[in-house]
């Protein structure tokens, strides 16, 4: 039997198959096992359906995990996975300036400045610091760009770099907390995420900026391919390379600042890097890798996100722990396929 | 009228001058080796024909029915592309970018494009394959494919045979001069195999910094073979 079970193993494509529907089957007898639970759990998501802030949550975290999904297979190929981190990082120093704004008042302005002025300054600060999401969205596509030309430059290396200006960002943002409101709930929740964390107004923000990102991904998706396979071939075939890179970074840095708010400062990062990584080990062409990407991640995030409800988990922990289990499901079936 | 003239070409990075004052012309159906030791300038030299980098001085003009984007480019391979999870039909494809103007995506002309140039490389049977799992020799062609795609008389090789066995080198070799003397494609290669990029070369350049020499393969057989002479007497 072993000697039988051997030989047919010994073909690779096989050995692959063979793990592939053992996995499947694994899984399969898993589910079985704990159908009760599966469908306590699915029930008890049913009732938090009828909550608005989950309804919010689900629809913008759908797609910002397609959206983080699709960028993620471009830049982990082009060695540029560092800059969604280093984005995020920065995206909190932005949220945090952003939140202390609020509390400068009329008064709080120096004195030689006209009434009006003060005012006036006083006001946008406020409107700023009500909804910071706008703000925060104009620094981090500056900072994107930014990053994207130092990690260009050989003088100082671009990961370096990218790593400097992420934790200044990171500690700046720590100094402006302590300085006003100090290590509050919202905080935290930037750090670490949170479903509450979205408005109404940042829902419909979030929904048309990833729209956007969607379909700009899929009418350039042959010039992104070419540019990512091969800059220089592509600049020489007369493809505006740098433009490209611009669109993939300008790309990120939004879906970087809608994702942060529910993910997590130190989470959204994985959002992006996970789904591409999980499925480079398991396909070998880049159609393939982009929709099981966008598949991978939307799929994670719905089960993490069931998880997060019904075991009262943080949402982007979540996440990122279903994400880890399918890398490294994913990972095995890349080494049985040799 | 040259494909490719250039006149006295300058390049300099950072007040360090790479390629320093260099005439070249290259024609229809020309088979050009540019030889010259790593840091001679060669490579730079390419690059500013394909317009990566842009001269100090001189001018490059391109010329009977050669644009600037229109030159099949084969460039050295980067670390990246090695596990770039790609099938040989997307690589092909993508040297079709260049002719979409301002489609979004490619029409039945370019598919039929990239499927011709498959079928000339004879890398059709692989190309449902991932570009990654190819043999060095294997991937160079399916590039030379991809650059065909983006040109209809002219390909640029930057360093082609890097890397191969003797075997796929002599393929390689043999694959270049087919187009070139079949299809009429005009060649340009940088290199250091001097023994083997001669075999099928037509034309010689030598560079260091400057122009060293400029003529056909056989003023240059004559001109070195002596100066080896002469250096052994």
């Amino acid at each position: 039997m072993a000697d039988l079970l051997s030989r047919w193993t010994k073909k690779p494509g096989r050995r692959g198959t063979a793990v592939l529907w053992a996995l499947l089957i694994l899984v399969v007898v898993w589910l079985l096992c704990h159908i009760r639970d599966i469908g306590w759990m699915i029930s008890e998501m049913g009732g938090y359906l009828s909550y608005k802030f989950i309804r919010r949550a689900l629809l913008v975290g759908a797609l910002v995990s397609l959206c983080a999904a699709l960028l993620g297979v471009s830049l982990v190929l082009k060695r540029y996975s560092m800059i969604g981190d280093g984005l995020s990082h920065v995206g909190f120093g932005a949220l945090t300036v952003a939140m202390a704004l609020g509390f400068v008042t009329a008064d709080s302005l120096p004195a030689f400045l006209p009434a009006a002025v003060r005012g006036g300054v006083a006001a946008v600060c406020a409107s700023v610091a009500e909804s910071p999401l706008p703000f925060t969205l104009v620094v981090v596509v500056l900072c994107a760009f930014l990053l994207l030309r130092l990690s260009g430059q050989s003088r100082m290396r671009g990961d370096s770099a990218i790593a400097l200006i992420s934790t200044s960002a990171l500690a700046l943002g720590v100094v402006v907390t302590s300085m006003t409101s100090g290590m509050n709930v919202d905080v935290y929740n930037y750090m670490f995420g949170s479903i509450l964390a979205m408005s109404a107004s940042d829902v419909w923000l979030s929904v048309i900026l990833s729209l956007v990102v969607l379909t700009l991904f899929i009418l350039y998706y042959p010039r992104i391919f070419a540019v990512t396979f091969d800059e220089a071939f592509a600049r020489a075939t007369g493809t505006r390379a740098k433009l490209y890179n611009r669109l993939i970074a300008l790309l990120t840095a939004v879906t970087v600042v809608i994702g942060m708010r529910m993910m997590g400062t130190l989470l959204i990062s994985s959002l992006i890097i996970f789904p591409a990584l999980s499925a480079m080990r398991v396909f070998d062409n880049f159609r393939a890798v982009t929709v099981s990407a966008a598949v991978i991640s939307v799929s994670c995030f719905l089960v993490g996100m069931m998880l997060s409800c019904v075991y009262s988990i943080p949402t982007g922990a979540g996440i990122v722990g279903v994400n880890l289990v399918v890398f490294l499901v994913f990972s095995c079936v890349g080494v049985a396929k040799g | 009228m040259a494909l490719i003239q250039l006149r006295d070409v300058t390049i300099a990075f950072e007040g360090t001058v790479a390629v320093d004052r260099v005439s070249l012309s290259v024609e229809k159906g020309d088979y050009l080796v540019v030889l010259g030791e790593n840091g001679s300038g060669k490579s730079t030299l390419m690059r500013a024909m394909l317009g990566l980098v842009k001269p100090r001085s001189g001018s490059i003009v391109y010329g009977d029915g050669l644009m600037k984007n229109q030159i099949g480019y084969l460039p050295q391979q980067t670390a990246a592309q090695r596990d770039f999870p790609a099938s040989v039909e997307e690589v092909v494809l993508s040297g079709c970018v260049n002719r979409m103007g301002t489609r979004f995506f490619f029409n039945k002309a370019d598919r039929a494009k990239a499927e011709a140039n498959m079928a000339l490389l004879d890398v059709t049977k692989f190309r449902k394959k991932s570009y990654r799992t190819l043999s060095g020799g294997q991937q160079q062609r399916v590039l030379l494919a991809r650059a065909l795609c983006a040109t209809d008389g002219m390909l640029l090789l930057d360093e082609p045979v890097t890397g191969l066995d003797p075997e796929a080198t002599r393929e390689l070799y043999d694959v270049i001069r087919d187009l070139n003397v079949r299809h009429g494609v005009a060649v340009v290669m940088v290199s250091h195999d001097v023994r083997g990029a001669l075999r099928d070369a037509k034309h010689v350049a030598v560079m260091d910094t400057g122009m060293d020499f400029n003529g056909t393969v056989e003023e240059y057989a004559a001109q070195y073979l002596n100066k080896a002479v002469k250096a052994r007497g």
